[in-house]
């Protein structure tokens, strides 16, 4: 079981108190209405998939319920940081 | 007959005798023994049959590595574990074990003639088997091959034991308490941290055990670490997998060793322990020898025989003959001819021997022959001698002899540093494969990591024959009963990869994961390809180390802890009033009240009348709710749903549909506006936690501006639904400070006042087309007002109704349920509720999405009504549609039946499903396919009673 740390609550807790929430820095377009149906498909279904750095959401669920920001090694499941919403992308 | 207790020597105590039996005849051993050591001591040398020949199968190990001695362990009903390995079976009083795979008997096995047929049960037997006629695969080889193999039988009752679990912090975790275990735990202890010391053994000490000269020191060493507050020691426990950021899993045996009358409290108990170093000091464990008859009982792994001397004071043989290709078999051979064991000879494939190893047996009246090799070992149920041959070509030589002891190397235990994604270097000097680098805060000690003394030697797959391959029984694989020979086929048929190699051959696959035999199949493979080792990889270890109990790694989570059941504050009044329940999510809620002898039909028919012409309650508690409050609240839903909420109005409600930003529904349900800043959402039962998460998520990350709080009130509010022509008589009496008049209460309002002197948000809402009202109180009032509701409800003939007729009632008003007539493929139009889209807005969740080609593209499946030409005929939800019923199968299904019911009200059934083009086939007749036959159904719109909605109005 990993353990994750929270940047919010600033511990790290085990991986049940988290959900998964994807990858991470895909900002939602302010005007989708303006999008053509190719980036429209990017936004929703493309996604990087890395083999190693991978920047992914997670939410502490079961915890201050705050969505945040971590690399994550996809071959070795470690976490190089976490960091809060809205910082820039590490 | 051959193997004897010795005179003395061991770690048994042999005043205290133990009985026990074995295939229901008495035996006996004394306390301390294992199931094997005690067997062995009375001269038994079969203890199986092998998995896929029935060959006759004896000890090859003194550990958990053992292959062939599985045995089932019965300690009364429920309690019956099979595939134990008998030399990690401690005796007690009263032990009963059985041995496995024999038909009928160990001794006289029917289906050893299998053995004579092996030329039938080739390397891929099941994959190309599998390939032969389908009806020959079922009626013939399927069964022949169930009857045959498999390893034991499973339980066929329910487990009455309870498993404990625990979690466990420490700064160093040493599993292993061999010498270097024993020795990182004191090392650790004396920097003052918390250390804890696991070992899968009765007792601690792993290899100092079996070598008398070192338990002197054990016993010091046990004593010290016992004196230490800050050390826990556990035995019998095994550390079954290493997994992130060193959690360690073990699982304690508690009870397997005691006699049944003294086990008391849990079996076993899961150890789930986070450590901050992990040293692994697991040992290593000895390679079998693969030549001809190398799996005829009698032949073992050196290192056993002198466990069981040594230890456990049995000698295995009167007569034994060692192959060695290693230095430790000339050790062992002494430490067992010290211990009073008769070693007739020693057999070396190297012709340069160690001067002091030679000496000893030479000392030790041991007959030495280097060079050569063992090319085959004779006899059915016992060995009674083998073959050696100079270099292993020609005729050789015969040798008598009652044991084989085998002596090919070690292997290291890296299966929890592999566990962790540590990963190996080969090593040439052990033919083995070693701990590298792991970015885990973990290391491995002792023999585990490749520092140990066993001497030198060779690693060898296969020992020289004169025999060809293709024609030996040498085994790789004991336990799957993998020879050389299937692995040379494997590659001679393509297989280069020893993740194939192992998958066909079935080689280290089975429940001791290969530990006798990866080694030696990875060797064999290298030579037949002609490449190094190396090149060729190796497979991977995953938990469990050992078979694991099921029952410790559920622990405490079955029956009624197995997932929390929800329930609403009216649960038990139903549960007094003969509610049938049904799991909705997590929640219990009524399915139907059954009066005197009915049926679901009958009650479902009788509460579906009773809402139509009086009235009806209905316990709505489960519904998901969320409290939107904040000055942005209208702005953050307006962009949440798909409908406009800026222009509601205080006091209204709307229905909401919420899509993903794919555009297909996943939710939807009734909210109100109870002030311009304050709204009472609701969602569906099971979506609540679901919906939730997805509002958080667009409110923090991407519109983290908007000025709203959201929290859950779902378990804050008890609702009451009262349905019915009747509603508003039954909760006139019981509201205050509301005028429920319908012009100043009409259909989709809210009021807030008060019923039964609580607090309530009193909604006019209807999801069965009745005139309708929902009782919000808190849930602590929820039972109050529900029986103040129910009395009143009983002047005016009303009913409680559960689930199953909340269903009926709005599937004869077409409204959707989603999860149901929905499957997240969905969209609003899809659906028939393109008049919930907001056509205005300039964006919401999903609306993107909803401009997508494939999603305004014609042949869509539309929700749409059934009404099947047999009124009587209900069909089946789920049940494929097709346009052509004589069509050739595979036909072409264009939809399938969403909800079924018999509506008692239209006196018919009724049916909903999502058809291609379904809103242009009005009026067709489509047909539903069914094992009894096909039914015909003509589509209609979805909307099957009181299409104008008058009823909404009482
Ligand atoms: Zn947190």
């Amino acid at each position: 079981m990993l353990l994750i740390h929270c940047p919010y609550c600033d511990e790290a807790r085990p991986e049940v108190e988290f959900a998964y929430g994807g990858e991470a820095h895909i900002a939602r377009p302010v005007d989708p209405s303006t999008y053509s149906d190719e980036q429209w498909e990017e936004f929703l279904y493309i996604r990087s998939n890395p083999r190693g750095r991978h920047h992914e959401r997670w939410r502490h669920t079961h915890g201050c319920g705050r969505f945040f920001n971590a690399v994550r090694d996809t071959v070795s499941d470690v976490f190089e940081t976490t960091y809060k919403a809205g910082e820039a992308r590490k | 007959m051959s193997g004897f207790r010795l005179a003395d020597g061991g770690r048994i105590d042999r005043r205290t005798k133990r009985t026990f039996t074995f295939d229901g005849k008495a035996r006996w051993g004394y306390a301390g023994d294992s199931l094997a050591s005690a067997l062995l001591a009375q001269g038994q040398m079969l203890f199986g049959r092998s998995f896929k020949y029935h060959r006759p199968r004896g000890i090859l190990g003194a550990g958990v590595e053992e292959p062939n001695a599985l045995v089932t362990v019965d300690r009364g009903p429920g309690r019956v574990t099979p595939n134990l390995r008998a030399p990690s079976v401690p005796i007690y009083d009263g032990l009963h074990a059985t041995s496995q795979n024999r038909f009928p008997t160990l001794k006289t096995d029917l289906i050893a003639v299998n053995n004579v047929f092996s030329a039938f049960f080739p390397a891929g037997f099941y994959n190309k088997t599998f390939m032969w006629p389908r009806a020959a695969w079922e009626k013939v080889y399927e069964p022949i091959i169930r009857r045959l193999a498999g390893l034991g039988d499973s339980p066929t009752t329910r487990d009455p034991d309870h498993y404990d679990a625990t979690y466990a912090h420490c700064e160093t975790l040493v599993v292993g308490a061999g010498p270097a275990g024993i020795a990182a735990a004191l090392e650790a202890a004396a920097s003052g941290g918390r250390v804890f010391l696991i070992d899968e053994q009765e007792e601690i000490g792993g290899g100092a055990l079996s070598d008398p000269a070192q338990w002197a020191w054990l016993a010091e060493a046990s004593a010290k670490l016992a004196a230490l507050d800050n050390v826990t020691v556990l035995a019998r426990t095994t550390a079954i997998g290493h997994y992130h950021q060193n959690f360690v899993v073990a699982a304690e045996r508690l009870t397997d060793h005691l006699a049944v009358d003294e086990a008391e409290g849990p079996r076993e108990k899961l150890w789930r322990i986070r450590a901050g170093e992990v040293v692994l000091a697991m040992g290593a464990i000895e390679r079998p020898l693969v030549f001809e008859g190398n799996d005829v009982p009698g032949v073992m792994l050196a290192s056993a025989a002198k466990t069981f001397a040594l230890r456990y004071g049995v000698a295995v043989g009167r007569k034994l003959i060692v192959m060695a290709v290693h230095d430790s078999g000339w050790r062992d051979a002494l430490a067992l001819h010290k211990a009073g064991v008769n070693i007739a000879a020693i057999v070396d494939i190297r012709r340069d021997v160690a001067a002091d190893l030679i000496e000893g047996a030479r000392d030790a009246r041991i007959a030495c022959y280097q060079g050569y090799a063992v090319t085959s070992a004779s006899g059915g149920q016992a060995v009674n001698g083998v073959t050696i041959a100079l270099a292993g070509v020609g005729k050789g030589q015969k040798l008598d002899c009652d044991g084989v002891l085998m002596a090919g190397g070690w292997t290291p235990t890296v299966h929890l540093w592999s566990h962790a994604k540590g990963t190996l270097r080969w090593d040439e000097a052990w033919g083995a494969f070693l701990p590298d680098k792991t970015h885990e805060n973990l290391r491995c000690v002792g023999a585990c990591g490749g520092d140990w003394d066993f001497g030198k030697g060779l690693s060898i797959g296969l020992l020289p024959a004169p025999k060809p391959l293709h024609e030996s029984k040498a085994f790789v694989d004991f336990q799957n009963d993998v020879k050389a020979r299937d692995i040379g086929l494997a590659v001679q048929e393509g297989f280069r990869s020893i993740e194939h190699i192992k998958r066909y051959t079935t080689n280290g696959m089975a429940t001791d994961q290969g530990k006798t035999s990866n080694l030696n199949g990875l060797q064999i493979a290298s030579g037949v390809l002609h490449r190094p080792v190396t090149e060729i990889g190796l497979t991977t270890f995953r938990p469990p180390y050992t078979p694991q109990s099921f029952g410790a790694i559920l622990g405490h989570h079955k029956e009624a802890l197995f997932q929390p059941l929800r329930k609403t504050v009216i649960d038990d009044w139903a549960a007094d009033h003969g509610a049938v329940y049904e799991n909705v999510a997590q929640w219990r809620r009524a399915r139907y009240f059954p009066q005197g002898s009915e049926d679901m039909d009958a009650a479902v028919a009788r509460e579906c009348r009773a809402v139509r012409s009086a009235v009806g309650v209905f316990d709505a508690s489960t519904l998901g709710k969320i409290e939107v409050v904040g000055p942005d609240a209208a702005e953050f839903l307006n962009r949440m749903y798909t409908n406009p909420w800026k222009s509601l109005e205080p006091g209204r409600c709307r229905y909401g549909l919420l899509l993903g930003e794919h555009g297909f529904i996943i939710d939807d349900g009734v909210s109100a506006r109870l002030a311009p800043d304050r709204f009472h959402l609701t969602t569906t039962t099971g979506g609540a936690a679901r919906v939730l998460n997805m509002m958080e998520d667009y409110l923090q990350t991407e519109w983290s501006d908007l000025d709203v709080w959201l929290t859950s009130t779902t378990e804050q509010w008890a609702v009451i639904a009262v349905q019915g022509p009747k509603a508003r008589r039954v909760i006139a009496p019981l509201v205050e400070g509301i005028d429920l008049s319908p012009e100043a209460f009409p259909h989709m309002a809210v009021r807030e006042g008060q019923i039964c002197g609580v607090e309530t948000r009193l909604f006019r809402v209807s999801f069965t087309g009745e005139l309708g009202f929902e009782v919000n109180v808190p849930a602590q009032h929820g039972r109050l007002v529900w029986e103040a509701i129910w009395a009143e409800g009983q002047k005016h003939g009303a009913v409680a109704y559960g689930t199953e007729t909340m269903h009926v009632l709005r599937a004869e008003k077409g409204f959707i349920i989603v999860g149901q007539d929905t499957d997240g493929t969905v969209t609003p139009d899809d659906a028939g509720l393109g008049w919930a889209v907001g056509k205005k807005k300039p964006d919401f969740v999903g609306k993107r999405s909803l401009a997508r080609p494939d999603i305004v593209a014609p042949g869509r499946k539309q929700l749409v009504g059934l009404l099947t030409d047999d009124p009587q005929a209900v069909l089946e939800e789920g049940a494929q549609i097709v346009a052509d019923p004589n069509q050739p199968v595979p036909m072409t299904m264009i939809g399938h039946v969403t909800s079924s019911y018999h509506s008692a009200t239209l006196g018919r059934s009724i049916a909903m499903a999502l058809v291609a083009g379904g809103r242009d086939r009005m009026g067709d007749t489509l047909h539903i396919p069914m094992p009894n036959g096909t039914i015909s159904a003509k589509v209609v719109a979805p909307m099957f009673y009181d299409a104008e909605g008058s009823r909404l109005n009482g």
